[in-house]
């Protein structure tokens, strides 16, 4: 059952308010323009046992996503494709809010945006992954580890899934007969890439839209609209989200924000993974 | 697949159903469908059967209450013999997430400030899946809070848009959302013209976004005007009685 949850975090009134005033005057209390994103930075590998791995630190929050690749069965209805799970974890390191347990609705939410951003548009061609059709496959998990959270998961644990993805090395198969077995020893081939995604989400105050919102400005907005984007300038995706409503006019703005800063989301995460030596420090 | 793939739009332009793109599927809603609820409604477009219960405001445990508010409580939840496959009771990952979209776009007009510390609990089950199944649910939950009389900015309809075969279609059935590029439900507040729910499971030229959003307001004013002339009658039949 979904219920109405606390504000969190609980803020001074006149904070609130002055954030507000704020943002209706077209400014932000950490000095960004409304569609600015935080400084992002990125550490590539940071988890040598994973397949690919990134760190995506994007202002204050920290996400991590680790890739893993294991050999499985495929889905009964795509016989000749492998498989890709995203899963999302809030873990209580990250947040006062945050407590132990299962994936609450928050965190599916986040990891179901972001598998469906990456399936939609094939970002990765599944039918490459296929080993033996109908019977073995490459199984693909994406864990998107929050680890400090201010605000805006949904991005950062888009970019670092993203990023991860692309420097992801399949391990070697040792194929003898019916038996196969990885051999992680030696990890080669890159996952096959059809395009790079990303979503761009707006926090909503009535017509006016904030990009990348941080925990303080999520607390204070009501709504929030994530809109995913590909390299061909395609809409792979959208999520709204939060307690209010938004017109249809405010909608064809945030479409017209998403191609924009999408586009330059994408051009870092290219330039991250063309040179990723350069990224390898943590 | 795509060698599997059935053809969604047939040789003279209509759809596997025989609708047109624009058209709706038959809709059917009645109110007062259950003796305990406090308001209720059954729903159906097309192939799709859903029923949704209110029970409140009422008390709720104080661990949830909230001091200036009710709370919306929202369970979107599919019966085991609902599709074609049976269909495990317990809630899935995407349950989880419907009950959580559902909820929000009912905070959108729901006045929850009347009735500080309460709960106000929408229950949906949906009872044969043929697409749409969380658009009708939004419809039939927002008809049965009003037939329990909780006070609304407007009531909602909801409507999912698709792209099969490269056409913008209305209101897709199950083999259109299995097979077709786009599934974009929608829940349109459309009194005052605010939309309440918005998805996109799929790919679409920004051009193709902007058709999909019109049609889907479109449809989801018809929709509106069938919501209005059902609670209409049953007043009427209150009054005539």
């Amino acid at each position: 059952m979904s219920i109405t949850p606390q504000r969190e975090p609980i803020m001074p009134k006149l904070r609130a308010e002055n954030i507000i005033k704020m943002l209706k005057k077209g400014e932000r209390v950490d000095n960004r323009g409304l569609y600015d994103y935080r400084s992002i930075s990125v550490s590539i590998g940071i988890i040598g046992k994973a397949e690919g791995s990134a760190l995506v630190k994007l202002g204050g929050t920290q996400v991590i996503a680790g890739v893993k690749a294991e050999l499985g069965s495929p889905y009964e209805d795509r016989p000749n494709e492998g498989v890709l799970q995203v899963h999302a974890e809030f873990v209580p390191l990250a947040s006062p809010s945050f407590e132990p347990g299962p994936p609450n609705e928050d965190a599916i939410e986040v990891a179901r945006v972001i598998d469906r951003s990456l399936r939609e548009p094939r970002a990765i061609e599944l039918s490459k992954l296929i080993v033996q059709p109908g019977r073995l496959a490459w199984v693909i998990y994406d864990d998107v580890y929050v680890i400090d959270h201010d605000g805006n998961i949904l991005d950062a644990g888009m970019i670092a899934s993203m990023i991860a993805l692309a420097v992801t090395k399949l391990p070697k198969l040792e194929i003898s007969g019916e038996s196969v077995k990885i051999n992680r020893e030696v990890k080669e081939t890159p996952l096959p890439l059809n395009t790079l995604v990303t979503t761009v989400t707006m926090g909503v105050l009535g017509d006016i839209l904030v990009v990348d919102p941080s925990l303080e400005e999520e607390s204070v907005l009501d709504t929030f609209i994530s809109i995913s984007v590909d390299e061909k300038g395609r809409i792979v995706g959208l999520q709204k989200k939060g307690l209010k409503s938004i017109t249809p006019k405010t909608l064809d703005s945030a479409v017209e924000i998403a191609l924009k800063k999408g586009e330059q989301v994408l051009s870092f995460i290219r330039k991250v993974i063309s040179s990723p030596q350069e990224y390898m420090k943590w | 697949m795509s060698e599997s793939r059935p053809r969604l739009i047939r040789e003279d332009g209509l759809r596997v159903d025989g609708r047109k793109p624009e058209d709706l599927r038959p809709i059917r809603m009645e109110v007062e469908v259950l003796k305990n609820a406090n308001g209720s409604a059954l729903v159906e477009y097309g192939g799709t059967k859903v029923i949704a219960a209110v029970y409140g405001p009422r008390e709720t445990p104080k661990a949830v209450q909230l001091p200036d508010r009710a709370v919306l409580r929202v369970r979107y939840h599919m019966a085991p013999f609902s599709t074609s496959e049976h269909k495990s009771p317990a809630p899935t990952r995407r349950e989880i997430e419907l009950s959580k979209v559902i909820r929000e776009a009912l905070e959108a007009v729901v006045f929850t400030d009347q009735f500080p510390r309460a709960s106000i609990d929408v229950f949906i089950e949906v009872l044969q899946a043929d697409g749409g199944t969380r658009t009708a649910g939004l419809t039939a939950a927002s008809l049965a809070l009003a037939d329990a009389g909780i006070p609304m900015r407007d009531l909602v309809a909801g409507v999912a848009v698709g792209k099969v075969d490269g056409v913008i279609v209305l209101d897709i059935n199950e083999l259109e959302d299995e097979y077709g590029e786009a599934d974009m439900p929608l829940g349109y507040a459309a009194g005052i013209g605010e939309i309440v729910l918005l998805q996109l499971n799929g790919v679409l030229t920004p051009e193709e976004f902007k058709k999909a959003v019109e049609l889907g307001k479109r449809g989801a004013e018809r929709i509106y005007a069938q919501m209005k002339e059902t609670l209409h009658k049953k007043y009427l039949a209150v009054l005539e009685s």
